[in-house]
């Protein structure tokens, strides 16, 4: 066991707190002094290589090598600085690096950069309303016609659909293949005549996704990413990366603090809520669950930088164990507030601007997004623990 | 940067997992929990000593191996996989941890030399310290202690027992001393005995720097918490093995049990809840060693997180079997046992989880 990250990271780490210190209170509200606009954050940020780290430089990135340990520096002073990390979003964290993996030459030189300066944003266009835990049997179809892929079909649970510039689809192509081996993964400009979106409003009562319907929706022949009928693959590479991102360790550490902090202010008859014992017993459980999950992220970081580390099961937990405890952390919050924690949306008496039931109901949507953590039940027995999978039923008619 | 237990540390670990599972099948501990046959217990017992248990957390002036916690987190992981039926927490790594801080030079020289070379061997009650049940509790004047210890760990066939006061003054009873009571405590947990100390004007040996000095009961408090939640672990992931390879193979309906969803997922949960307590143990562990400022509060919290996961899984594990998992025939309930017994010793869950959010000054 050896904690340190030794000397040439705690250099590092001094670079990243004196950064933080420069750009301390900077804000991308048009109201503050500190004012910045997201893609120049973003530039900056790339300069110093504290995101885009890997990505070569022709294309817009910081062309270093990957360091998992900086990454986490990084998260962790930024976290505790709270200055604004680098933006996400599907296009970021899950576009970019399948088109370094698969794309053409020439779809990185045109895609990357402005995706990584926040020029150009992207939703995913991967779920229909018939195909959910079962994605593979999705059926947007695309034909080629004289040069062009011809798209009709609907998406569901597009989040960011109507900010973004362009999506990337999975699209059957390949009708008379095995369904897994059908589909093609074609990227799709939303100014594209023959795209229709229509908010979805989810129980938060925000419009956190979009239901998208293509009639004859025409893309060049070339806005394919890998070949006919590899779209399956082409997406699977990415996936495995979103699911780790879902419930971050720092998040989930600021999130525990909030709720200790709001339970030294808030009182029943005069008594600190933290200062009542079946409060307070509840508290030091989810406390329990946070300090495992921040000692097993370390053990993770661990396995990734030492070679022969074996966590196979421990990563395959991360989505299933991460979302339960945050929602499970936010209804504590509630539940401690009693009648104030039902307090929500423009109302007297709101706490924390409604972010307990805001977050309660958020991370439902998590546990149940990105793969449900029930398929997650299913990864982890089947490829963690080798148990058979379902048998085939005869398909009912 | 390296999160875990070392090459070294998982070798150890592996010969006592080995040893135990080359050595003491169900029918073996089915032998020794009913005290059926003395001779197989004993040469269990000199087996893994063999491996060098005792000497581990004996510092190297005398005559020990000079472990970290975190190595005897290592071996009670594997001797909790196999419900090793031995002394370890208190005789081996509460008592050396004991010695060491808050004896003497004399004392240090007279015990531990002896204890590393399997010479002497120390029980340890501190429960009274923890949580005072019935009419347990010790008096200490001039040296002598009245009173009853409750729940004594590794107390069978110790030469000595290291008790406490209330105030956290720690001393030594040697097991032939006039005016003291041995009364053995029958729990579920069979594979370890328990004891109660009944303590009528005992000579007592004080450990002089224990004196109006809790520092050093906290941490041997500590240490065993780790250590009886390293046990609690390698019992759950033998449950959750003998589970799954069950459900391999136990076939109704024409499948094997293991394909139906309902018993997949309890697999999973099991596995997910068990998976990140591994890291939380090393790394209270490793606190303990290193970080004296955040050890006792993980102590604390790896105590209560991993007693309730493992309480979870000594459940669903039994559940997986089915009529099997409740019969004696299969010898799944020592596990289910053994965790159940490591919960209450030294604080459960709530006593702890309190204990911890005094540290933090949650309790006004």
């Amino acid at each position: 066991m050896n904690l340190e990250y030794g000397p040439e990271y705690e250099d590092f780490r001094t670079e990243v707190i004196d950064f933080c210190k420069e750009y301390e209170g900077i804000s991308f509200e048009n109201t503050s002094s500190k004012n910045i606009s997201r893609s120049e954050w973003q530039k900056i940020l790339i300069e110093k290589g504290f995101i885009a780290r890997a990505i070569p430089k022709e294309y817009g990135g910081f062309g270093g090598e990957t360091d998992i340990i900086k990454s986490r520096i990084i998260a962790t002073e930024f976290s505790k600085a709270k200055i604004p990390g680098g933006m996400g979003g599907q296009g970021i964290d899950m576009l970019v690096p399948t088109l370094l993996e698969w794309g053409t030459e020439e779809q990185k030189q045109e895609y990357i950069q402005p995706t990584l300066h926040g020029e150009m944003i992207w939703c995913q266009g991967y779920s229909e309303p018939n195909a959910g835990s079962d994605l593979a049997s999705l059926q947007t179809k695309g034909e080629l016609k004289d040069g062009n892929w011809v798209i009709n079909g609907q998406k569901i649970w597009t989040s960011t659909a109507q900010y973004s510039q362009m999506m990337f689809c999975l699209v059957r192509t390949e009708p008379q293949a095995p369904k897994h081996s059908g589909i093609s993964f074609i990227l799709i400009p939303m100014d594209t005549p023959g795209i229709e979106i229509r908010p979805l409003v989810d129980m938060t009562l925000n419009a956190g996704f979009n239901e998208v319907f293509f009639t004859d929706v025409t893309v060049p022949e070339g806005n394919i990413v890998g070949k006919r009928g590899d779209g399956w693959s082409v997406a699977n590479s990415v996936l495995g990366h979103e699911r780790g991102s879902l419930a971050d360790p720092n998040a989930t550490m600021n999130r525990l603090n909030t709720l200790i902090n709001m339970m030294k202010e808030e009182t029943i008859d005069g008594r600190r809520l933290i200062d009542i014992p079946s409060y307070r017993d509840r508290l030091m459980q989810v406390q329990g669950k946070v300090m495992a999950n921040q000692a097993h992220s370390l053990r993770l970081l661990s396995s990734k930088i030492n070679p022969g580390q074996n966590v196979k099961l421990g990563g395959m937990i991360q989505k299933l164990v991460g979302t339960e405890l945050r929602h499970e952390m936010e209804a504590l919050a509630i539940d401690v507030l009693g009648e104030i924690g039902t307090l929500y949306e423009e109302t007297p008496r709101l706490k924390e601007n409604g972010s307990f039931q805001f977050h309660y109901m958020y991370f439902l949507g998590l546990i149940i997004g990105g793969g449900t953590n029930q398929i997650q039940k299913n990864i982890i027995s089947e490829r963690g623990l080798g148990m058979p999978k379902e048998p085939k039923v005869q398909e009912a008619s | 940067m390296y999160f875990g237990l070392s090459e070294e540390q998982n070798q150890f670990q592996d010969y006592v997992k080995k040893f135990l599972s080359d050595n003491v099948t169900v029918d073996e501990i089915r032998k020794i929990a009913n005290g059926d046959d003395q001779k197989l217990h004993e040469d269990i017992k000199s087996g893994l000593m063999n491996l060098g248990l005792s000497s581990l957390l004996i510092p190297e002036n005398y005559g020990g191996l000079g472990g970290d916690l975190l190595s005897a987190v290592s071996i009670a992981q594997g001797l909790g996989t196999g419900v090793g039926p031995i002394s370890f927490a208190g005789s081996y790594v509460m008592a050396p941890i004991a010695l060491s801080l808050g004896g003497n030079d004399d004392q240090k020289d007279k015990y531990l030399p002896k204890i590393a070379s399997n010479e002497i061997k120390f029980g340890v009650g501190l429960s009274e310290y923890v949580a005072s049940r019935e009419d347990s509790g010790i008096e200490l004047n001039k040296g002598k202690a009245s009173g009853k210890a409750l729940f004594v760990i590794d107390g069978d066939d110790a030469d000595f027992f290291i008790l406490s006061d209330k105030g956290g003054t720690m001393f030594i009873v040697d097991r032939n001393e006039k005016g003291l009571e041995i009364i053995q405590l029958t729990t579920v947990d069979k594979t370890r005995l328990y004891l109660e100390l009944n303590l009528k004007n005992v000579k007592a040996e004080v450990l002089q720097e224990t004196e109006n000095n809790p520092f050093v009961i906290q941490k041997v408090i500590d240490a065993g918490r780790i250590i009886l939640s390293a046990d609690s672990l390698g019992a759950s992931e033998t449950m959750i093995e003998k589970a799954v390879s069950y459900a391999k193979e136990r076939k109704q309906f024409n499948r094997v049990i293991g394909s139906f969803q309902a018993v997949k997922h309890m697999c999973a949960e099991m596995a997910a809840d068990l998976e990140p307590c591994y890291a939380m143990l090393w790394q209270a562990a490793h606190s303990f060693d290193h970080d004296p400022d955040e050890a006792r509060l993980q102590a604390c919290q790896a105590k209560s997180h991993i007693a309730e996961v493992a309480k979870m899984v000594s459940k669903k594990a039994t559940e997986v079997h089915g009529g099997m998992g409740f019969t004696d025939l299969l010898g799944l309930h020592y596990w289910f046992k053994r965790i159940g017994l490591n919960r209450q010793i030294l604080g459960g869950p709530e006593l702890v989880r309190e204990e911890a959010a005094e540290l933090q000054g949650f309790n006004q």
